[in-house]
Parts: structure tokens; sequence; C-alpha cells
């Protein structure tokens, strides 16, 4: 089967101090189309790197990127990003800066029609009434990371990727946000890869959660399955059988794995150069639990927690 | 409250003028003469035995009646003050434009690329501490036409902060909005003038504004060089005819010109600024 986005043996180096600086290596996986995948790892394992190396603003040092059987290299208006700095121009409105990004995509369209399409994108993450003829500084964080999100979603492009975008906010606004990004993306049905740090954040919004063990020699170990069903809510997901498994996974892999696992690659590194290659293991913590009775697993988590807390 | 602070401010401002104006008033008085003048005192002006700077009261009786007609012309030795000025103003801003068009383009040449910055760094280094009146023989030279000569006298000396400050507000415009150009495909030119142009442009403002007051500093050297108009020659003009009142009416003209040029750019660089 074609994958809609294949990423083959990504690496990226930085010279440093006369030798080399491996961030990444042997990076691979695959996006489907209409897929959300989120990516978490520590600082310094080279997240942000993969994502601008996606977006055509750095290019990697060894392997290649296929999106829609077509080799990536360089930015395009296929692939929209959402920076954590949301990255508005200051001197536009709300408004003209996601006229500005319609504009530039569809160059043809009448300004009448540009503006309507904007409008339709700002309505999506409830910015109108006003508010979008202000200026970025006139906004609070949370409304320029709707404007910024606005802006990636009305250019449609074939995959949308997201820096960390709610890194910046306070945990109500943020929440907020990703109940808007969810709507958004089920009406629009986008390709989506995002960076975050915050665990319960990717649970609520992924079909599949990537893992990268820590840097240098980071790479993507796991691809964990979030079989939680869709349309999810904050408040409710907790109370979702499959959800303490998968965060109980997620937790365990960035407290203790990947860091271990990071000892492992290296080792590798020394022993083979010529690593086969390295895919993510697949996991389903949420079916896989079903399995062994939901309950009994929620209260051995309790009990762990409990314990660890004396 | 900051209403009453600037109305202290203006009262201050009053008492300082008074005060200024009295002294400056009272310690310039022509001395009393008790007697008749001899022939020989009067051909010598009066009973002065030292030369005495007008006092407040002439200036402001000569700056009334010069204001009341400005544009007056009785021949090239007696134009109005407003003539002179005109004169000058025309020559500042002819020079000033021509440099903000070579400087604009150049200054993003050299804050785009690092290449066209190193190469082009050592003649701007070079160039840039020369007097503009050191380039007038020169020019009169090449040009042989004094009006010109002025013209590019001013255009050598606003050219400098102009380029600088491009090319800095250039090379600083912020990555994340060349990264928002370049994830929407713009071009080249586009990105330039929709992107970096608006990022640069308060700073490039600011050069403006530095130039323009280099320039109308410059501009009266170079008329008192020249000679001919203007109000740099007016000044030189007056001094020869030892008429200390109209040269200091004429520079505090000065002063009120260059206020004006001032803010009329100020004016222009708060339109283009914006706030992150």
């Amino acid at each position: 089967m074609q994958h809609f986005l294949k990423i083959e043996n990504l690496a990226r180096r930085f010279p440093s101090e006369g030798s080399e600086l491996t961030v990444f290596e042997n990076v691979n996986f695959e996006i489907e189309k209409g897929e959300f995948v989120c990516i978490i790892g520590h600082s310094g394992c080279g997240k942000s790197t993969i994502l601008n190396i996606l977006a055509g603003l750095d290019s990697p040092s060894d392997g290649a990127i296929i999106m829609d059987g077509r080799e990536v290299g360089g930015p395009s208006l296929d692939r929209g990003v959402v920076f954590q700095n949301y990255s508005l121009l200051p001197w536009l409105s709300a408004l003209k800066n996601v006229t500005f990004a319609v504009g530039a995509r569809w160059p043809s369209w009448s300004k009448q029609k540009v503006r309507e399409h904007s409008y339709r994108f700002l309505e999506m993450v409830g910015l109108t009434g006003g508010a979008e003829l202000r200026k970025p500084a006139q906004l609070s964080g949370g409304m320029r990371q709707r404007v910024s999100i606005a802006r990636a979603f009305a250019i449609e492009p074939k995959l949308l990727l997201l820096d960390e975008p709610f890194g910046a906010l306070d945990a109500l606004t943020r929440g907020n946000i990703q109940e808007e990004l969810t709507k958004v993306w089920s009406k629009t049905n986008q390709t989506v890869f995002m960076i975050t740090h915050d665990v319960d954040e990717a649970i609520l919004l992924a079909d599949r959660i990537l893992l990268m063990t820590n840097g240098p020699y980071a790479r993507v170990a796991e691809s964990v399955k979030v079989s939680i069903p869709r349309p999810r809510e904050r408040t409710s997901i907790i109370h979702d059988p499959g959800y303490y498994p998968v965060r109980n996974h997620l937790v365990e892999f960035l407290v203790r794995r990947s860091k271990e696992l990071a000892g492992e690659a290296m080792a590798e590194q020394t022993a083979d150069e010529a690593a086969p290659l390295a895919r993510p293991v697949e996991v389903d913590p949420a079916r896989d639990a079903q399995g062994e009775g939901v309950v009994e697993k929620f209260d051995q988590y309790r009990s762990q927690k409990l314990s660890n807390g004396h | 409250m900051t209403q009453s602070l600037s109305l202290r401010a203006a009262l201050l401002s009053v008492i300082f003028l008074v005060i200024v104006l009295g002294l400056w008033e009272l310690t310039n008085q022509a001395p009393e003469t008790s007697e008749a003048l001899s022939e020989y005192e009067m051909l010598m002006g009066g009973a002065e035995q030292e030369a005495r700077v007008p006092p407040p009261s002439d200036v402001i009786a000569l700056a009334f009646e010069e204001l009341s007609n400005p544009f007056y012309d009785a021949g090239p030795n007696d134009k109005g003050i407003g003539i002179q000025l005109a004169y000058s103003i025309y020559r500042v801003l002819t020079g000033y434009l021509l440099a903000a068009l070579i400087a604009i383009p150049v200054g993003f040449l050299i804050g785009m690329s690092p290449l066209m910055y190193k190469a082009l760094n050592p003649f701007i280094q070079v160039l840039r501490p020369i007097s503009p009146l050191a380039w007038m023989p020169l020019a009169l030279f090449i040009i042989k036409d004094s009006e010109t000569s002025s013209i590019f006298v001013i255009f050598i000396c606003s050219i400098w902060p102009m380029l600088i400050n491009t090319a800095f507000g250039v090379a600083s415009v912020r990555k994340d909005w060349i990264n928002v150009a370049r994830t929407h495909e713009l071009s080249g030119l586009r990105t330039a003038f929709t992107v970096m142009l608006p990022a640069a442009a308060p700073t490039i403002l600011t050069g403006m504004r530095i130039s323009i007051g280099i320039a109308w500093l410059v501009i009266v050297a170079a008329e008192m060089l020249v000679g001919g108009t203007g109000v740099g020659y007016y000044v030189w003009n007056e001094w020869n005819n030892l008429d200390l009142t109209s040269v200091i009416f004429s520079i505090l003209m000065i002063g009120v010109v260059g206020m004006v040029l001032d803010m009329a750019l100020a004016q222009a660089t708060r339109l283009v600024q914006y706030a992150e």
C-alpha cells in the first residue's frame, strides 16, 4: 500500500568542533491521509528539526521524505505550518494575516472570494465580531494562536505541521483551543503532524503518537495507537477505559525508556555502522488493556501511583 | 495629570524665554549720550566704542517686517527670507530624495546578502566619514554648476544614514516572518515588498530622519560656499552687510525649518511603526 507521507532513514547532523553531532538518525515512519499524528520526546531529540525538514525550511543530512509520491525539497503551500510563537505579521490585522496566506495560495481568486474564504476559517476558530480587524499586538496569546491556526487551515494544505502550538498558552486557553482544533480538523479532514510536550494533549488529539528517544542519536522508537473513539472531549476522555493504559505507557516511556533506549541506540551505533532499517515498534495499549480487564489495570495504576506517592 | 504637566512645562518655558530675552535686551543697550555728537562721532556710528549684539526687540521688529512680506524680490542681493528658504528646501529635498532612491534599494541588497555586505562595506566605511563639503571642489569641477553641486553635496551626506539603517533593518527582519514568506511560496520580489519592507520600515524611516537633519545642517554651509541664493548665502551676505539683526533672524528661521522637517519625518515614522 502506498503511504501518503513516508519518512525514510531521515538523519540530521550538525558540525560541531571539528566532528559532527548527530541529533537524530534512522528515523522512519509513515502518515496516512487524514491522520492526526503527534510526536513526543524530550527537548533536544530533534522534534522541531524533523518538523522544519517536513516544512522544507531545513534539509536533512540523510534520508528522504516522500509526500503523495513526490520527494519533499523546499517549502511549499502543500504544507502549512503553525509555529509555536504564532509568527503573525504584526503590521497586518488578524484578517489580513489570513487573506495574505489565502491570496498567496490562490492568486487567481477575487478579493471578495479571498475575504469570504478567510472569514469562514476565522469563524471556525471563533475570531469574529471586530476582533479580526485588530493587530496581533492587540490580541491575547490564545487569540493570536487562533489566527495562526486559521491561517494554516485556510490554505488547505495537504499536510499541516504544528510546532507545539499551545506551548505558550495557559491551561484554560489551551483546553479551549484544543477543542477548536479538533472541531476544525474533523470538518476539514486534514492530515496533521504535531509536536507536543503534553501527554494528555496528545491523547486527546492524536490517532497515533510517535515516541522519540533522547538525543543525540535520537530515533522514533515507538508508534502508539490511540484506540479511543471519537469525538473525544477533555472532560469525558479520562473516563474512557483506554485512557489510562495509553497514558501510563506514554509516561513510562518518557520517564524511563526514552533514556534507556537512547543508550541502546548509541551502543548499536558503535557496534554496527550499517544499522538495519529501524522501524518504530507498533503498540496499542488501549486495545491490549481491554483483554486484561480494564478495571484491574486501572486499580493497578492507582495503587502504583499511591505507592509512588509514599 | 499629564495635562497639568505640559501646562507647567509650557509656563516654565515662557519664564526661561523671558529671562534670557530680558538679560539679552538689558546687556545690549546703546550707551546713553549726554552731549550732542561731534561730526566725527556721527561718522563713526554714534557713541558706541564697541560692537554690540542687536537686542531682541530689534530682531522681533525685523522678523515682523520680514515675515509680513517673505517673498519679495528686489534683485540678487535683496530677496525675502521666504524665497531664500524655499531655495534651500528645494535643494535639500532634491538631494535627499535622490539619495533615498539609491540608498534604500542598495540597503536592501546589502541587508539581504552577506556577500554584498562584505564586498561593499569597505567603500562605505571610507566614504562615510568624509565631510560632505570636502566633495564641493570636485563636484564644482565635474558638474560645473554651483546649484547642482550643492544638491550633490546634500545627496552625498544624506545617503549614508539611510543606507546603513536600511541594511540593518533588512538584515534584522525576524527569521519567523521570512519563514512565513517561504512557506507561502512568495517570490523574492514579493517577499521584499510584503514582508521585508513593512518589517524594516521603522528602521528605514529612522535613518531617513537622521539624514534630513544632517542635510539641513549641511545646506547652510554649502550655500555659504557657493553663494547666490539660499538661506546659507543669506546669512553670509547679511554678515558682509554687517546687518547682525538679519543674521540672528535667519539663524532662528533655520532652526524653525529644521524642526518642521524633523517633525514631518517623525510623523511618517509613526505611520509605519508596529507593535510586536
